[in-house]
């Protein structure tokens, strides 16, 4: 994209004199050659800069920008590391790009309780890590978890490999401080198991930036539990390793994580990273399994054995902590891996229900031969979220288009079998148009009246997560009504 | 029994909506004690049941609103799996919709999650009678606001709930429960020490001089963890009736006519004088009391923590821990954008919503 096409426009001088006198030095950047490492998120096919960027150090200097901006009507992003895998912290040409990036501190470990009470700027893994001495740590990991903030991954409700047992950032944040657009301080929850009326902090998990800036986020700590194991097994199809993510969980057993790799991501894993990984296996599933020595003992026993008789063709299990970081590095390295393989990849996150894993990855196959572009496949499959690599070359002509459009078939289809647009990386500007195959006309309606109320002049993010009625109009896709469902020859439930 | 009478539902809806008909959204009734008074024609959900899909493999339940609790645990027990929340049941049991609609969690809540968050979708009819649909039936979702989660405790104040979907977990294979005499603060002491030390818990209470540890999980680890802990065994009927009795609210301490207080704390608050009995670790405490709302307000402000009038006690006054202004302010707008006339359960949970008129 040439630098013309993401100029933006001129930041008003009255409001850029009253933010130079709030913000402390270096607090506020404007010239373009500042601004450029804003211009885009983790999604960075979409670019744009802003008008300014605004690095506040306290809450009362956040407050003040949010009034000026309110009395100006200037749009407002949020933005923590810039991490989003969706267009979230894409700037406005119009509008300030908010920067929480300054908030840092640990501002209490209250050992007692269980709690951490946190700047939004912290990263996620330096939460863990404070806390790792008595025997703590904070559950959710996004794989970018070293980069991306708390205060980001409250927006996005961001999970990681270990949700399936212990959940996404919503059942693991217990307290949030929020500024609303008019500069309004809200707590919402606390040091408590909940909170009076409304639940509006699971309403901000989630929100991506779109209801109030999040200043605080107070999370619940748990103890690091005393055994830890991995099993890694290797499959001559995926269907087969598919079924053994069902039968697992019908077990009766919840794995910290259970995550599946098919031969492309394994190839691209092992050249990047030489783990050992069997690179002929069609399909490669890790499970880790933690708790008590005796727990972990008897789980490991009872998936060894599942493995077995679904035809695993190579079962490894790592005891000690070397052999475990091991077998986990393959697949944390994995996108970055899979990015060697082609100029471009593009990620998807639709989640399904798990009993419609080899249905979707089979149909997913068929169109890449049809589109013509690769995919690998490496995702959580414990919960049925999907993430789909399409490999692409931005450079030719038509590919992005033709990447975007088959995108946009697996999340119509992820939606056709029951499942979602988004798991994790959420709507942002990406998925404006899935969002208009998942939902009503009715829903969308209510979801601008919600955003109405918290922000009725619509000046944080705007244009983001949820889509308009007319866009969708436009898109012609709007819900997917019984009778006309996009994909008759699936079979439904 | 399986009935979807959804467009019943919707017609009586729009009915109410023509005349400005106040509407009192009832499952069961099991509740009513619940909540402040509130005046309204009678809108039966409980016509509305079944269960609509459940897959044991997926550990997801959906069903209709009107649906039994007890009838939805049964099949869940089937199936050896459960809700992970511990919903209570009062009086005859209440439905499915009362229950997500109260939004009240048991004794396993600080260690297998709340009712909210067991909750992936759900849907609805709101005051205009449009029917709708947010979440699903998948735990990682997060197209849209939350909104299912929103309805969640909202005591029927923002939109009738026909249907959700629920994340269910499996049953431990075993339950042991330990017994151990002590006060009130070496009993929040010995909590909080449990808490951190990565063991199967799923309950925490303390009775008249008794601390109560539940361990869930495979005989292997619940029985070395015994031996780790001490204490003494409990009779399991004894602690099973024990539990039950603390989540639904039959142990012979709720059977008063003091009001009954629920405080939420930080589960290490400091213990205080009073006839109470002390769950969730420590962060819910059950208070009976005639002191002033405004007095028992206090203690649990001072502690960090909310007061609610569960049972008891002036229900035409707040029943519920009052809310900051600019809080209230919002909430009142979140209710005009489901109810914009005010229909459902007026005042049910505070006296301004819906707001002025
Ligand atoms: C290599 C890689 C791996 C990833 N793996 C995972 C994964 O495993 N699981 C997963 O869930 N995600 C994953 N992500 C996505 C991303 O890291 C998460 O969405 C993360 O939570 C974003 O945090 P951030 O601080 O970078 O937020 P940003 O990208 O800066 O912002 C994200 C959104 O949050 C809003 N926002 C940020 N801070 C605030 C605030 N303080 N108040 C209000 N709104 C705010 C922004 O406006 C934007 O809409 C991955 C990304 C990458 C690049």
């Amino acid at each position: 994209m040439s630098d013309s096409l993401t100029l933006p426009d001129c930041l008003p001088a009255a409001l850029k004199n009253s933010l130079l006198a709030l913000l402390p030095k270096q607090g506020l950047l404007t010239e373009i050659e500042e601004l450029r490492p804003y211009e885009c998120d983790g999604l960075s096919v979409y670019r744009q800069l802003p008008m300014a960027v605004c690095l506040p150090e306290t809450v009362a200097q956040v407050q003040q920008i949010l009034r000026l901006c309110y009395r100006y009507a200037i749009p407002v992003v949020a933005r923590g590391a810039g991490t989003g895998l969706s267009g979230g912290a894409l700037p406005l040409a119009n509008g300030i790009l908010l920067s929480l990036a300054r908030f840092t501190r640990i501002l209490e470990i209250d050992k007692e309780n269980r709690l951490a009470r946190v700047e939004p700027g912290v990263r996620n893994l330096a939460i863990s890590e404070a806390v790792a001495d008595l025997g703590l740590f904070y559950a959710p990991d996004p794989s970018s978890q070293i980069a991306c903030t708390i205060g980001g991954n409250v927006a996005e409700n961001s999970g990681g490999v270990h949700c399936l047992k212990y959940g996404l950032t919503l059942h693991n944040v217990q307290g949030l401080k929020v500024l609303t657009i008019t500069g309004e301080l809200l707590e919402l929850g606390g040091d408590v198991l909940d909170s009076p009326g409304y639940d509006l902090l699971a309403l901000m998990c989630g929100s991506e930036g779109l209801l109030a800036v999040i200043v605080e986020v107070t999370v619940r700590l748990l103890p690091k539990p005393k055994e830890v194991s991995v099993l890694m097994a290797a499959f001559e199809s995926t269907e087969k390793a598919a079924a053994v993510v069902t039968d697992i969980i019908a077990n009766g057993i919840l794995p910290a994580g259970l995550e599946m790799m098919d031969q492309l991501a394994i190839q691209a894993a092992e050249d990047f990273v030489h783990v050992g990984y069997p690179t002929s296996a069609a399909a490669l599933l890790l499970c880790e399994l933690d708790g008590s020595i005796a727990e972990v003992a008897s789980e490991l026993e009872c998936v060894e054995k599942l493995f077995f008789e679904a035809g695993a063709t190579d079962i490894v299990i790592a005891r000690d902590d070397r052999m475990r970081q091991r077998l986990w590095a393959g697949r944390k390295a994995a996108f970055p891996a899979v990015g060697r393989l082609s100029a471009d990849y593009y990620c998807m996150d639709g989640t399904i229900p798990r009993h419609r894993l080899s249905t979707v990855l089979k149909q997913i196959k068929v169109w890449s031969e049809e589109y013509g572009l690769r995919v690998a496949n490496v995702f959580h499959a414990g919960d049925g979220n999907l993430h789909p690599l399409i490999l692409y070359d931005a450079n030719q002509p038509g590919e992005l288009a033709k990447t975007e459009a088959f995108g946009q078939k697996i999340l119509e289809l992820c939606v056709a079998v029951g499942g979602t647009v988004t798991g994790e990386h959420g709507v942002g500007i990406e998925k404006l148009d899935a969002m208009c195959s998942q939902f009503g006309a009715d829903e969308l309606a209510v979801y601008h009246g919600i955003k109405k109320a918290f922000d009725e002049q619509g000046l944080l993010n705007p244009g983001k997560a949820i889509p308009t009625l007319q866009r969708c109009a436009e898109f012609g896709a709007m819900h997917v009504h019984d009778g006309e469902l996009s994909f008759p020859e699936l079979e439904r439930f | 029994m399986d009935a979807d009478i959804s467009i019943h539902l919707q017609e009586q809806i729009i009915l109410a909506q023509a005349r400005s008909t106040a509407l009192a959204i009832v499952g069961s009734a099991s509740k009513d004690f619940l909540g402040r008074r509130s005046r309204g024609q009678v809108l039966s959900v409980a016509g509305h049941c079944g269960i609509v899909s459940y897959d044991p493999t997926e550990l997801v339940i959906t069903a209709r609103a009107g649906t039994p609790l007890r009838e939805l645990q049964a099949a869940l027990a089937e199936k050896g799996q459960m809700l992970p929340f511990d919903p209570p049941c009062y009086a005859a049991g209440g439905t499915f919709g009362g229950m997500i609609a109260a939004g009240l969690s048991g004794p396993r809540r600080p260690f297998a999650g709340s009712l909210r968050d067991a909750v992936l979708g759900l849907r609805c009819l709101d005051g205009q009678g449009r029917l709708l649909s947010f979440g699903g039936q998948v735990v990682k979702n997060v197209a849209g606001f939350d909104l299912s989660r929103l309805l969640s405790g909202s005591m029927g104040t923002l939109a009738v709930i026909l249907e959700a979907s629920l994340r269910v977990v499996p049953c431990a294979a075993t339950e042991i429960t330990l017994l151990q005499s002590c006060d009130q603060a070496a009993a929040l002491t010995k909590m909080q020490r449990l808490a951190c030390a990565a063991l199967p818990l799923s309950a925490m209470a303390w009775q008249q001089g008794q601390l109560m540890v539940r361990l869930s999980g495979n005989q292997e680890a619940v029985s070395t963890v015994r031996e780790e802990i001490g204490a003494v065994l409990m009779a399991d009927d004894a602690a099973k009736a024990f539990w039950s009795g603390l989540r639904d609210q039959r142990l012979p301490f709720f059977s008063s006519s003091q009001p009954l207080w629920r405080l939420s704390l930080p589960a290490a608050a400091a213990p205080f004088d009073g006839d109470l009995i002390i769950d969730w670790g420590g962060a819910q405490r059950w208070l009976k009391s005639a002191a002033t709302a405004a007095d028992i307000r206090q203690l649990s402000r001072n502690m960090g923590g909310s007061a609610d009038c569960f049972r008891g006690g002036d229900r035409d006054g707040e029943v519920y821990q009052p809310l900051a202004p600019a809080l209230m302010a919002l909430q009142q707008r979140i209710k005009q954008v489901f109810d914009p006339q005010g229909l459902f359960n007026r005042g049910r949970l505070y006296a301004a919503l819906p707001g002025p008129c």
